[in-house]
């Protein structure tokens, strides 16, 4: 186990913790949900994105509740851009079965080679339980015996698409990674198989980092059930595998995820906090998409957001939230950065105030605003007293 | 963001439309520069969809992959592409002109003039975004280890003539493109969004068409509106009205359009007719049309960023800048045409080093030039301290002590800057006199925080300095705190002296080996 399991937390306080207390806050969440609405489970990429933008108490409250914000937000008339192509699809399918064919064997090889640390290869004996089960409880429940069995009998098994089963903010999370591997010394490896090409070795940072906190919420997910079992740890590094180069060939490489896993812990922590935003909110909240687009926007708007640009990939709400800090003239709609850069000057107005020399006395980004407009009026002044330029005529079609 | 442009950002929000942040062009446009607006398939690497590419907006050349998993049909694809872009590039490799470069003898250690050859003139080619020299990269690494028949008979799968050699050019141009100021292979949203600021995010402006929508909206529409409409703005069929710059398409795009069109292509292949079958045919030209749909209003957007450069004057300095472009451009035909094995897939860590200084030096190089050609960015360099405009209010005459004197006048400068200097003196600052540094020693701060300046250089051998060499009194003048041209770093050692940790003595470097090609290359 590593440092981070000292020093923080157990990741959820509620689990164990006293039921009367659980069950009104899930009445509560069900309550903002609609009472007809059921709720949409956390998945691992939602759970990665909490850690996108934590400071958001809209996005910690929506998903905590369950509530489907693809829906929420088409009823707020501003639809989420998200979607898949199916070519994406197909190829990622096809590439997934390829891996996995032939009882896994190239999986397991792939894991053996990069993360064998010196095991016997794995031969013709390794296992592949059959893991269905009715409803992800089921499915968990088997994938759980699956684990123990695997860890007991010290042979290479490999896990297709095991059901993982988290607790997130007092309601269980189910999770599905691509394959999770036991090793002979009773080590489990999370294996993410990803479409993206590996090119010489290297691919796409981004996608990797984002592979990289998905399979951090399984790890997560794995260590407890994994504390329940001795001679069982989760490996920290996991297998991202991919196609290599331009071909339909695998190649994996290990990914070390303690980082991703360390943040997207604190996170699930501080999700607790679901509580206290919902205790502060008015009676009557409610997000049924099914009520008017005026109704729901007055009740987004009662729970507090932080945007920035960057959630326009990550957040199904985010065009509805640019709208409104757009409008509000909050400077962070152009950028993180900006809002920093401005310091004490809250708006975009303010801030053109400063910069116009009605900044408030003594602020020293007023004054420097001030400088810079200064400075910048002077250089276009200079730049419009220049001779007009006349562009060397482009040949135009007479048509 | 610097404070200046963040302001930019700020007053464009308030006016509506976006705001200048240059009043020169600082990259270099050619008379002909080649547009190429490649689109590829999702979720496959290197393969596809379609690209559309000239010099001439009327006559784009397209190309369109009516199955783009399809091996026949990509090399298919890649050889007409090739076909059509090498005449091009090597239309500048013949030109050439006189000129000098500076070797370092191996012997003596001494640099020294080398007569060489440099090419008159460069390819250009726009692509619409950055994800656009991206895939221009990823083209290049697809094509460059491959073999024609002609090479290697014995290979199942030969690439077309001349595919190879593209995936050479490709590579050099995506590399290229990373030496800041550099303008051989340029990105239509990188141009657009150095020169102008719109009232929202860097990472918004990355959309071409919103980018372009907050700088030249229609009459009667603010640029923020429009930029929203090109930005989300869908058909009745949920189709975008402006599709995206690409490579990727969108995915309602795939999903409603394209793949019903691919799969009647699929199926009237399979119904075995001939390739040039009517039914083949027709579904061929029902994919062309939906892909060149995507394609067109790029095309279209990256000509409007190209005419909208135009307008802008062109920075002195760029074309300077250009000639290293061209310097790049020689060396790489010089390289091919030696038989030189393609670019590695990775740098040894000499090549690596040596890239990476000169992307330093460039930057520094680049950041000068652009100050000094353009008050705007020279304005951020005052604001930043690096930099200050002043009135001279005072010359006084010294000279230099000595057998034979030199003037060194000091002049006396009132500023409202702050620049960065150290009130007890010391140190150089410089300005730009035709075009060449001067440079001043700053000699103290009076009391009235007026600067005194000593002139150092430029005056001409005589006791008297030449006529316009020195500031006059009531002149106002810019001096920066940073040296006009770039310095490149310390020498890098031979490679026999390379020390192991950095890949060891030569010969250890062997030409890289080719891309296997195997029966499971077929996507």
């Amino acid at each position: 186990m590593s440092v981070a399991d000292g020093t923080l937390p157990p990741v959820s306080s509620y689990p164990p913790s006293g039921p009367p207390q659980t069950t009104t806050l899930r009445q509560r969440l069900a309550d903002l949900r609609g009472p007809a609405v059921p709720p949409r489970p956390l998945d691992a990429r939602a759970l990665a994105a909490l850690a996108a933008n934590p400071g958001c108490g809209r996005r910690a409250l929506l998903d905590g509740a369950g509530v489907d914000k693809t829906a929420l937000a088409a009823a707020l008339g501003t639809p989420a851009a998200f979607g898949q192509s199916q070519f994406a699809i197909v190829r990622g399918n096809s590439f997934e079965a390829k891996v996995k064919g032939d009882g896994g064997a190239e999986l397991l090889r792939l894991v053996h080679a990069r993360l064998g640390a010196g095991a016997e290869p794995p031969g013709s004996d390794a296992r592949v339980p059959d893991l269905t089960a009715a409803g992800p409880e089921g499915r968990a429940a088997r994938t759980a015996l699956a684990l123990r069995e695997a860890t007991a009998a010290r042979t290479w098994t490999l896990l297709d698409h095991p059901m993982l089963a988290l607790e997130v903010a007092g309601t269980p999370a189910y999770l599905e990674p691509d394959a999770v591997v036991v090793h002979p010394d009773g080590r489990w490896t999370v294996v993410e198989i990803k479409s993206f090409p590996m090119i010489d070795g290297a691919a796409d940072a981004a996608k990797v980092g984002a592979a990289a906190r998905q399979a951090a919420v399984y790890v997560l997910a794995l260590e407890q059930t994994a504390a329940k079992l001795s001679g069982a740890e989760v490996g920290h590094r996991v297998l991202l595998v991919c196609p290599k180069d331009f071909s339909n060939l695998p190649t994996a490489e290990p990914v070390d995820v303690r980082r991703e896993r360390a943040v997207t812990r604190r996170q699930l922590d501080r999700l607790t906090r679901i509580e206290d935003l919902a205790a502060g909110l008015p009676e009557g909240l409610c997000f049924d998409p099914s009520r008017t687009a005026e109704e729901l926007t007055e009740a987004v708007s009662a729970v507090s957001a932080a945007y920035a640009p960057e959630c326009l990939a990550a957040c199904e709400l985010a065009f509805h939230c640019r709208e409104r800090s757009r409008a509000a003239g909050d400077p962070a709609a152009l950028g993180r950065s900006v809002r920093g850069e401005l310091g004490g000057l809250g708006s975009i107005e303010e801030a053109l105030a400063a910069a116009s020399g009605a900044g408030p006395d003594g602020d020293p980004t007023a004054e420097a605003l001030h400088q810079a407009a200064r400075l910048r009026a002077e250089a276009l002044e200079l730049a419009a007293a220049r001779p007009p330029y006349q562009a060397p005529e482009t040949p135009e079609c007479p048509c | 963001m610097p404070l200046l442009s963040t302001l930019a950002r700020l007053e464009a929000v308030r006016a509506g439309h976006a705001r200048p942040l240059a009043t020169v062009r600082h990259r270099h446009l050619g008379a002909e520069p080649l547009v190429l607006v490649p689109l590829t398939t999702a979720g496959e690497a290197g393969a596809p969809l379609g690209a559309m590419l000239g010099t001439d907006r009327h006559e784009p050349r397209i190309l369109v992959i009516p199955q783009p998993r399809d091996r026949d049909l990509r090399w298919e694809f890649l050889g007409e592409l090739a076909r059509l872009l090498m005449p091009h590039i090597e239309s500048y490799a013949d030109a050439v002109e006189p000129a000098e470069r500076t070797e370092t003898d191996p012997e003596t250690g001494r640099k020294t003039k080398v007569e060489a050859e440099l090419c008159v003139d460069a390819p250009q080619i726009v692509v619409p975004s950055r994800a656009g020299i991206e895939y221009v990269r990823l083209l290049g690494r697809s094509m460059r280890f491959r073999r024609t028949a002609e090479e290697d008979p014995e290979n199942p799968y030969p690439a077309p003539s001349q595919v190879p050699l593209l995936g050479r050019w490709f590579t050099h141009l995506a590399e290229r493109s990373r030496v800041p100021g550099s303008s051989m292979l340029l990105a239509a949203t990188d141009l657009l969004s150095r020169h102008w600021a719109t009232g929202q995010s860097n990472l918004e402006d990355q959309h071409l068409g919103s980018l372009l929508a907050w700088i030249s909206p229609p009459e009667g529409v603010t640029g923020a509106e429009w930029a929203l409409r090109m930005e989300l703005g869908r058909d009745q069929d949920g189709q975008l009205l402006c599709p995206p710059a690409g490579p990727a398409t969108d995915p309602a795009f795939d999903n409603r359009l394209l793949a019903p069109a691919i799969a009647k292509f699929d199926a009237a292949r399979a119904s075995g007719g001939p390739r040039d079958g009517d039914a083949v045919r027709l579904a061929e030209r029902a994919v062309r049309k939906l892909v060149v749909s995507q394609m067109e209003n790029t095309w279209w957007q990256t000509w409007e960023a190209i005419d909208l450069l135009r307008t802008l004057p062109p920075g002195e300095r760029t074309e300077e800048r250009w000639t290293r472009d061209r310097w790049s451009f020689t060396g790489h035909r010089d390289r091919v045409r030696a038989g030189e094995p393609p670019q590695p897939r990775r740098d040894d860590a000499v090549t690596a080093a040596q890239k990476l200084a000169t992307r330093e030096t460039e930057q520094v190089r680049l950041d000068a030039q652009e100050a000094l050609d353009d008050p705007l960015v020279m304005a951020g360099r005052r604001f930043a301290g690096e930099a200050f405009a002043g009135e001279v209010t005072e010359v006084a005459m010294e000279w230099s002590e000595g057998k034979r004197p030199r003037p060194r006048p000091l002049l006396t400068v009132a500023t409202e800057d702050r620049p960065q200097l150290a009130d007890e003196g010391g140190g150089k600052v410089f300005r730009s006199l035709d075009g060449r540094q001067q440079a001043f020693e700053f000699v103290r701060r009076e009391e009235d925080g007026q600067l005194v300046l000593r002139v150092l250089d430029k005056m001409g051998a005589g006791r008297e300095p030449v006529a316009g060499s020195v500031p006059e009194k009531g002149d106002r003048v810019c001096w920066t705190l940073f040296e006009h041209d770039a310095r490149g770093g310390p020498k890098l050692p031979d490679p026999e002296n390379t020390p192991w940790t950095h890949g060891g003595p030569p010969g250890s470097a062997t030409a890289p080996a080719l891309d296997a090609v195997t029966d499971e290359d077929l996507l």
